[in-house]
């Protein structure tokens, strides 16, 4: 039995009167990668960002390796070190080259040389096809480029788990592979990943477990292969009868 | 008959050189306590420091919507009433800067505001503390998009500096009216008083424009 | 405890010597406002077109409001004028000429950074949808316009109320050169009243600008 890494224990988050997440609870073990789905405004992002503690939660708990998640704690430095998060929008520092996006947080948070975190970035970076950016700014890249370098700056923190917020939503069709399949990749290599996505067959495709959200809390979940063929709840097909047409009969 | 008479302009000249390193040592010397004084404004505002950030906003207020003749009236004649006796020179900078501080203070602050709120958290997700995150994340990008805002500040409160003859400093204005009184040469005055002017302020204005332009061709964004 | 000139403020008409003053103030911004409106409306609109000729010279016209002092300007006016042509132009009037000099290339500038800050798409929609060059004016472009024009030339009048303080430097006896004459009447009397005098001077100028910089604030609000 792997770990529990992540333990999300009845969370409630609140905007005002409205509640986001309901009394959820999720686990998150070592080398497994939970996908979450769910219609827009379920609270699936807003579930991450928890996990990294950027929202203060109004009930439950949160823990990582044990360790409560508390965005006004002292510890909660040490522990985004260890949760890697990926944005929807990448969120690269403008002011800065590709090279110094990456560098900037190994160096200056975790006190690392910077010569030996470079020649691991210029590493990670070629592995995703990019070395050649490195003196680039992110207005230069396209945003699937801007989003692949968003993946490697957060893998150079060496992180035990990676949070992926709707990573591929902002993207042109044409370059959303290009970032799902480094995502692959990295699941591959056997790391601890929760991904929100839009893209049914790539979380068909890279799940261990799907996560069904709606309202704030889960409906359902399992693995893909039951998820999205036999799904056990009305809410989810309906969901999942979303990405599907049929065939427009014409004329009367 | 000529109708400038330069003869009568080259003996002019020391005096207005004077005047304008004194323009000059009192412009910049308020606009970089104006620069410090505006920049630490927009974080209280900006970070909503409890009770600075009111103190903070009346100071921005009264200043903004006060002309800095009136400010330096109060600071130079009035405040020594109450035993407060400020000398025309240290007055006429810490007029400017009070002034300057307002006004930066609201320019900086707009650039802060122009960062997007997830950019910190991008920066706080990579485990950087808040401090960290805005010293390196948010204050250079704030900064540059200031510049344009900033140097049109400079530019104002280097114009403004021509009211300092009020608190009798011999200041270019002061020089100019002081030897239209003497010697009725008028013209040869106001042309060597938009003269000098021009000297102090082209370049400021020319690095303006070619800050901005940069900027833009180097903007951020996408 | 010293009278700090809060009981010259109230002796006699010296309130009322004030105030009287400051309306001289307002009364100069309020007649430059309205030309610099008008004319930096028609000036602004020329420049944001395309004639290569009038865009070279409000440049030029631009760029020597945008960096010579206003108390510059004044000087030129109030004293070259009477050298160069024998004009004897009243303080006030040269106060008000210059001022208007100043904010007629403050509101051009406005006017056309407002014009040329619609996108192009919006002209090209409303051209899409039938309407004709007269209707894209009237329905969609001006109404625009004037939303963000609005605000920003509200904001003008507080920069000139502002900058009528100068005209005191020439002599137009405003408000401030009224406090210095109490002041001085009083000087025996009551030697601290430039304390109180001029603290009260402050006041007026932000008893005048402020409310006017929060409407147009609020409006920069209530249309973005």
């Amino acid at each position: 039995m792997k770990h529990e890494l992540i333990k999300i224990e009845s969370v409630v988050k609140e905007f005002g009167d409205n509640r986001v997440l309901d009394g959820l609870s999720l686990s998150v073990r070592e080398g497994e990668v939970v996908v979450i789905v769910g219609p827009s405004g379920c609270g699936k992002s807003t579930l991450l960002r928890c996990i990294n503690g950027l929202e203060p939660i109004q009930g439950g708990e949160i823990t990582f390796r044990g360790q409560k998640v508390d965005g006004n704690s002292r510890s909660i430095v040490g522990i985004r070190q260890k949760v890697g998060m990926v944005f929807q929008n990448y969120e690269l520092f403008p002011h800065m080259t590709i090279l110094e996006n990456i560098v900037l947080s190994p160096v200056l948070v975790q006190k690392r040389g910077r010569k030996e975190v470079e020649e691991e970035a210029m590493q990670l970076l070629s592995r995703v096809g990019l070395e050649e950016k490195r003196d680039s700014f992110p207005r230069e890249l396209s945003g699937g480029q801007k989003q692949r370098v968003a993946i490697v700056r957060a893998l150079c923190m060496h992180p035990e788990v990676l949070l992926f917020d709707e990573v591929t939503a902002a993207l042109d069709p044409e370059m959303v592979r290009e970032v799902l399949d480094v995502m692959l990749t990295l699941a591959r290599q056997g790391r601890t990943m929760v991904i929100v996505t839009h893209e049914m067959s790539f979380a068909k495709a890279v799940a261990d477990r799907v996560v069904f959200i709606d309202e704030g809390s889960i409906v359902e979940e399992g693995s893909p292969e039951a998820f999205f063929e036999h799904p056990g709840t009305d809410r989810a097909k309906r969901f999942l009868n979303t990405f599907t047409y049929e065939k427009v009969e014409k004329g009367a | 008959m000529e109708l400038l008479r330069w003869d009568v302009m080259r003996s002019y000249l020391p005096l207005y050189r004077d005047a304008m390193f004194l323009t000059l040592r009192i412009g910049w010397a308020g606009i970089l306590a104006a620069i410090g004084l505006g920049f630490i404004c927009a974080l209280i505002r900006h970070y909503k420091i409890p009770v600075l950030q009111k103190i903070v906003g009346i100071y921005i207020e009264l200043f903004r919507n006060t002309p800095l003749l009136v400010q330096l009236f109060f600071l130079y004649f009035g405040l020594p009433k109450i035993g407060l006796d400020i000398p025309a020179e240290p007055c006429g900078v810490l007029g400017l800067a009070l002034l300057g501080g307002a006004y930066m203070a609201e320019t900086f602050r707009s650039g802060l505001e122009a960062v997007e709120p997830i950019q910190m958290e991008s920066a706080l997700s990579l485990g950087m503390t808040r401090t960290q995150a805005v010293l390196h994340v948010i204050l250079p990008q704030a900064v540059s998009i200031s510049v344009p805002a900033f140097v049109a500040n400079i530019i104002f409160l280097l114009k403004e500096t021509s009211v300092f003859s009020a608190i009798s400093l011999m200041d270019l204005m002061f020089t100019a009216k002081d030897l239209i009184g003497l010697y009725y040469k008028t013209l040869e005055c106001l042309t060597l008083l938009v003269v000098f002017y021009l000297i102090i302020l082209l370049p400021v204005s020319a690095l303006g424009s070619f800050l901005e332009r940069r900027l833009r061709y180097a903007g951020f964004g996408d | 405890m010293q009278a700090l000139g809060i009981d010259v403020l109230f002796k006699g008409i010296n309130m009322q010597r004030l105030l009287g003053g400051l309306w001289i103030s307002l009364r100069i911004s309020l007649i430059a406002v309205a030309f610099s409106i008008v004319l930096g409306l028609v000036v602004g609109v020329l420049m944001a077109g395309d004639n290569p000729v009038i865009k070279a010279v409000s440049r030029v016209y631009l760029e020597i409001v945008r960096v010579m002092p206003q108390m510059v300007l004044l000087f030129i006016v109030f004293f070259g004028t009477t050298r160069v042509f024998g004009w004897n132009i009243e303080a006030e009037i040269a106060s008000i000429i210059v001022f208007t000099f100043w904010g007629t290339a403050e509101m051009a500038d406005l006017v056309r950074g407002a014009l040329i800050s619609i996108p192009k798409h919006q002209y090209e929609s409303a051209a899409a949808l039938g309407l004709e060059q007269g209707q894209i004016y009237r329905y969609i472009v001006i109404p625009q316009t004037l939303r963000r024009l609005i605000p920003l030339s509200i904001n003008l009048v507080t920069r000139m109320i502002k900058t009528t303080s100068l005209a005191m430097m020439i002599g137009v006896v405003e408000v401030l050169k009224v406090g210095q004459q109490i002041i001085e009447a009083n000087r025996k009397s009551s030697p601290h009243a430039a304390f109180g005098i001029y603290a009260c001077i402050f006041v007026l100028y932000f008893a005048a600008c402020w409310p006017i910089s929060m409407f147009s604030k609020y409006l920069e609000r209530k249309w973005s």
